[in-house]
């Protein structure tokens, strides 16, 4: 459907994209992610004609949109990062201009307005100035735009940016409807986001595509695979001699909690990590030293993540601190950057409910 | 295109742009009526429009200053990238309804002579040929708004350029019985003009060797020419600008003249600046 070949921008001496290459089949829910500046909006922006390439092809469906722009156009219905409304217009009045700057005219105008308003359940709404909108609807105005006339293709640019929690299960819901019928590319740098809609994923990162995956074979692709997480009320030398008398143990972080508890930390390239737990269950049984919380954490795609986008910055800077510490400082800096703390909370209730 | 030049009229009609802008024009307009044609008792209505196109410096930037601007400054400009229609359809589009919005209260206006005609003698072919020549006059200068819109996002600024460019173009022709008559004036004159033109390719493009290129190309004829033969500069630039001056081809009118190359001209403008325009917007996407 979608095939981009050695995308390049460049913006005076920056290069905000480099020498990109995807393709994209017909159908699905995709997501593009990467850390802010990553040029996940340039990529969309030159993919739907809002913006030249220096170098390199864009096709949506066979029609070079550099070279036939009008036809490619039609096949693509676009939401930037700021939904582009004019505040002075209702909703139902906006969509009547853009179906027919789409072509759309008469009855077909009138069906596929009203089709779109139902689909983004903006019904209430409509005749209300968009200026006096919520932030919420005013999204679906936007996405209602993007469907008007029925385009193969939607590309949403951030599309839960700033709502509530509510707004984002209803706007995922929503794209995830809209993929049973078009071809989804949705950008996002919230990880659980994407893992709970997207049927694949791009990881892009300096302009240049680190991944393109299913999320669960991007996960898979993890190098620090498994990690069990336990409580121990053994001190930390005790702790330290018992995993040593572990053979299949070989890499572990212990730190010492308050009433002499140790939490530790294992890593584990066993493919059975629950036969790991046994045989930390039994060996501190042996020792009298109860375990007293244990959990085994699957590598999820925010591990992926971080790996493929800070793998490059941190050859970059050497002197940084490398492997689980360097990642630790990095995640909270990551989490600052999805700017709305609502998206922020959404993240960190998603993490949890996949941990449990 | 007729899907923006339908939007565009509802958003002047549902602002107030373009009650604003009828309002002035008509309050122009009737000053100007009740002091030449009914206090003064004189016949010509063409003196009325003579009279209000000063007016144009303060309303012209008023109707256009928002028209591309605004578009920029709500990211709507986006919505009109991604849609399968021609940047010279979204202009055109855009200039005709501003064209329409200034009609309204040229038909209203249109009725004056006809009303003056049932009190005395008015002829008429002189005030409707001025009429024609005001409406473009009226129309290149809201072509050139429209160009100075599509340069940036604030309509302020775009307004700020717009009027001091047209009250430059209005007296253009007072300043040119001021300017150098002399060959190295104009030569002085010409080079500034060159370096300007430099400037403006640098910030439409931004591309230094084109800018240059172009600047010293034409320093070097402007030179060339001023060696080769001097006396041909003499009294040029006073020329150049009379030239240039939109509403002294529309003076042609008011005196009574039916000047079909002062119509070429309007018309000429009005396309030369609504490409420039498409220029600006296109340029958009390449930087």
């Amino acid at each position: 459907m979608i095939t981009v070949e050695h995308l390049t921008k460049c913006y005076g001496d920056f290069m905000a994209v480099s020498d990109l290459s995807f393709e994209i089949g017909e159908g699905h829910v995709y997501g593009f992610l990467g850390p802010n500046g990553a040029g996940k909006s340039t990529t969309m922006n030159i993919m739907t004609g809002c913006l030249s390439a220096t170098e390199g092809k864009v096709k949506i469906g066979g029609c070079d949109i550099f070279e036939e722009p009008e036809k490619a156009k039609r096949l693509i219905g676009y939401l930037p990062e700021q939904p582009p409304l004019y505040m002075n217009e209702t909703p139902a009045e906006y969509l009547r201009f853009v179906g027919r700057a789409k072509g759309l005219k008469g009855r077909e105008l009138a069906t596929q307005i009203g089709e779109v308003i139902e689909q983004t359940k903006i019904e209430d709404v409509k005749n209300r100035l968009i200026a006096t909108l919520s932030k919420g609807y005013r999204q679906r105005v936007g996405i209602a735009q993007a469907l008007l006339g029925n385009p193969k293709v939607i590309i949403l640019d951030e599309p839960t940016v700033g709502l509530d929690p509510i707004q984002i299960i209803e706007i995922r819901d929503l794209i995830r409807q809209l993929g049973e019928k078009h071809t989804v590319i949705l950008s996002s740098h919230i990880l659980s986001e994407v893992q709970a809609i997207c049927e694949k994923v791009l990881i892009i990162a300096h302009g240049k595509l680190q991944a393109f995956d299913s999320p669960e074979n991007l996960e898979t692709l993890l190098r620090s695979s498994n990690e069990i997480d336990f409580l121990t009320e053994a001190g930390k030398e005790e702790t330290e001699e018992i995993l040593s008398g572990i053979s299949q143990i070989t890499e572990w972080e212990c730190s010492v909690q308050e009433e002499a508890l140790s939490r530790v930390s294992v890593k584990v390239d066993h493919e059975k990590p629950r036969e790991i737990c046994r045989q930390l269950f039994f060996a501190f049984a042996d020792r009298k030293k109860a375990i007293l919380e244990l959990s085994s954490r699957k590598a999820n795609l925010e591990d992926v993540f971080i790996e493929l986008t800070e793998g490059e910055a941190l050859q970059e800077m050497p002197q940084e601190p490398a492997g689980k510490e360097a990642e630790n400082e990095q995640r909270p800096a990551e989490k600052k950057e999805a700017s709305e703390k609502t998206a922020e909370s959404e993240v960190n209730a998603d993490d949890s409910n996949m941990e449990a | 295109m007729t899907a923006i030049w339908k939007h565009e009229l509802s958003g002047y009609f549902h602002s107030l742009t373009a009650y604003i802008f009828s309002a002035f024009l008509l309050v122009f307009v009737g000053i100007g009526s009740m002091l030449y044609n009914i206090q003064s008792a004189v016949a010509n209505f063409e003196y009325v429009l003579r009279f209000v196109c000063l007016g144009f410096v303060v309303i012209i930037p008023i109707l256009t200053m928002r028209v591309i601007a605004e578009e920029r400054k709500l990211k709507t400009d986006q919505l009109l990238y991604s849609l399968p229609i021609k940047t010279w359809q979204i202009v055109t589009g855009k200039y005709l309804a501003l064209l329409v919005v200034y009609l309204v209260p040229l038909s209203v206006i249109a009725l004056y002579p006809l009303i003056f005609a049932r009190f005395g003698e008015v002829y008429l072919p002189a005030a409707y040929g001025s009429l024609l020549a005001f409406f473009l006059l009226g129309a290149a200068l809201i072509a050139v708004g429209t160009f100075i819109s599509s340069l940036t996002e604030n309509q302020g600024f775009a307004a700020g350029i717009a009027i001091p460019v047209i009250l430059l173009n209005y007296y253009s022709v007072s300043l040119a019985e001021h300017v150098s008559a002399t060959a190295f004036g104009t030569v002085i004159a010409l080079l500034v003009i060159a370096a300007a033109i430099g400037f403006v390719i640098r910030y439409m493009t931004r591309n230094d060797n084109l800018a240059f290129g172009v600047s010293i190309l034409l320093i070097l004829a402007v030179g060339a020419l001023y060696l080769a033969d001097s006396s041909k500069l003499e009294g040029l630039l006073p020329d150049i600008m009379t030239r240039l001056s939109l509403f002294e081809q529309f003076y042609t009118f008011v005196n009574g003249v039916f000047d079909l190359t002062s119509l070429v001209y309007y018309v000429t403008v009005i396309i030369f600046f609504l490409f420039l325009s498409v220029q600006s917007l296109e340029k958009r996407r390449y930087n």
